[in-house]
């Protein structure tokens, strides 16, 4: 959804600047993983909000419920039993696209304004220009977008974008009864991740941190990890994730050098036919033949 | 064309109907898959009814492609065995080009630039076909590793760009060459056009005579 249409930084699959004259104030979700009870009221609320009812799955003998993010599942809650030197911890993670600040489903995209980023920091999809390609899957470092199977088209988490840009904060961040989901400026939020670590570290979690993925120039959703050390302990959260260099390999240098190519090949040619002319039979040979015609 | 009796068969009028089945199924796939590779070709979506008609038929353009490819490969593989006096003649291919041959050793059916060419697109095609089968998110990516489709991708990127850049080489070729699109188009040559470009097929099938 495009209601920001006057504050796009970026837009895949073209090379010109979208507009952008104007500057909002870059926005970041905080989700403190050590106040998070595991409630699911924010994948409630995401669902409420923006209207995707999942198919109704199978209990799998684990909370974690559906299995997986799907296109009508934008966030789901990841439960973890982990050993650590403090025994035995019960780690949830609230799942979900991180909104990179340098995105790399975007960088896949071949379809002009399919995925847009605005100035505040969002990443959205916009469907009615996706082509289905699944490109964006690729490009994904976190495993984010899902294609749906009823119009092939791509969904995610879009940071409730349509509400940011009216001035409110995203549902589920509405909705968390334990404070767990936090938003605001980015400043205001790494001010009071500061707060929640500290707060951590004197409870004895010496490797309390945050979670931003330099790798990616950072997000705009961020965790507070009782590990930040670890992040493979919560379900799999990867380590320095950054665009996998096969996927700048493809979408960058590769495109500006292929058509390069091409131009200096047709030129070479055509270059090639009016210095040196056409390869013909010599007139030797159609002396020999010059009954033939 | 008029029918002269003295003209020489170079190709069936099932090769050529073959071949240019396939140069057309080859515009297709490449104008449709370029169009995914770089924002500048997005426009050419157009020509396939808009972009996700031109996602859902490229894939299938590029199979149907490569079907009609490979009844050319399993004909003509016979006539593009490479022999010693293939690369010799590759390796004068410079002076050739400066439209000096001279020193080119005798062409068969095919010179030594046509079977390499014929070679690197035999390649390209089945990594093409490979890739491509990853890449396809409809039916296979869900069954692939994420870093193999990764991988496929900037395969089948580069050798769709390979295999356009071969295929503009052997188009420019044809038309250097005069009477070759002639050859592919109606099938019958002149023996002085045979016995300038291919001098030892031209030996072969008329016995050495006039
Ligand atoms: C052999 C059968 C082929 C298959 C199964 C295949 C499949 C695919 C698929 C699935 C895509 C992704 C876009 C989409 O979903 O439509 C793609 C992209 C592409 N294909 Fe093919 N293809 C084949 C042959 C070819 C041929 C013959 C060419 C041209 C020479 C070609 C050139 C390309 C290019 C340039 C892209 C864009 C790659 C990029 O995004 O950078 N393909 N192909
Ligand atoms: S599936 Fe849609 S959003 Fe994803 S890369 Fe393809 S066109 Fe872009």
């Amino acid at each position: 959804m495009a209601l920001q249409s006057l504050d796009i930084t970026r837009r895949s699959a073209t090379s010109t600047q979208p507009p952008d004259r104007r500057k909002t104030q870059e926005v970041v979700k905080l989700i403190d993983v050590s106040k998070c009870i595991g409630c699911k009221a924010c994948q409630a609320a995401c669902m409420e909000w923006n209207d995707t009812r999942d198919v109704i799955g199978a209990n799998h003998g684990v909370l974690d419920n559906p299995m997986d993010l799907t296109a009508a599942s934008w966030t789901v809650m990841r439960y973890s039993e982990v050993e650590t030197d403090r025994g035995l911890e019960w780690l949830i993670r609230k799942d979900g696209c991180m909104h990179c600040s340098d995105p790399g489903c975007l960088k896949a995209c071949p379809a002009p304004g399919a995925i847009v980023q605005y100035s505040n920091g969002i990443v959205d999809f916009h469907e009615e220009s996706c082509i289905g390609c699944g490109y964006c899957i690729a490009g994904c470092p976190f495993n984010i977008p899902r294609l749906s199977k009823k119009d092939s088209k791509v969904y995610k988490c879009t940071l409730c974008s349509d509400r940011v840009a009216v001035g409110l904060e995203p549902a589920c961040a509405k909705t968390c009864p334990t404070g767990a989901i936090v938003f605001g400026t980015k400043e205001d939020m790494y001010h009071h991740a500061e707060g929640r670590i500290s707060d951590l570290k004197s409870r004895g979690f010496a490797k309390a941190g945050i979670y931003d993925a330099p790798g990616v120039g950072g997000t705009h959703v961020m965790y507070v990890l009782q590990h930040a050390d670890k992040p493979e302990l919560y379900h799999g959260l990867v380590k320095d994730p950054d665009i996998s260099p096969l996927v700048s390999l493809w979408k960058g240098v590769a495109k500006p050098l292929v058509t390069m190519a091409f131009g200096a090949g047709i030129l070479g040619a055509v270059m090639h036919y009016v210095t040196k002319g056409p390869n013909e039979v010599s007139e030797e040979i159609e002396k020999e033949f010059k009954d033939e015609k | 064309m008029k029918n002269d009796p003295k003209k020489l068969l170079r190709y069936t009028p099932s090769e050529r109907a073959n071949h240019w089945l396939t140069a057309i199924l080859f515009f297709l796939a490449a104008l449709s898959g370029l169009s995914f590779f770089e924002p500048l070709y997005y426009p050419l979506t157009m020509l396939f009814a808009g972009g996700v008609w031109t996602r859902i038929i490229h894939p299938f353009l590029g199979v149907a492609m490569l079907i009609s490819f490979a009844v050319m490969y399993a004909h003509f593989r016979q006539f593009n065995v490479m022999t010693p006096s293939d690369r010799e003649w590759l390796s004068h291919v410079r002076e050739m080009a400066g439209g000096d041959d001279r020193n080119m050793p005798e062409a068969g059916k095919f010179n030594g630039g046509q079977k390499l060419l014929f070679w690197l697109m035999t390649i390209s095609m089945a990594l093409l076909l490979l890739s491509g089968i990853v890449i396809w998110r409809a039916y296979f990516s869900p069954l692939f590793p994420l870093w193999l489709i990764r991988f496929s991708a900037v395969v089948h990127a580069a050798f769709g760009a390979i295999m356009i850049g071969l295929l503009l080489f052997h188009i420019y070729a044809a038309i250097w060459t005069k009477e070759s699109i002639e050859a592919m188009l109606y099938g019958r040559v002149r023996r002085a056009w045979a016995k300038q470009h291919h001098p030892a097929w031209f030996r072969e099938i008329t016995g050495g005579g006039k």
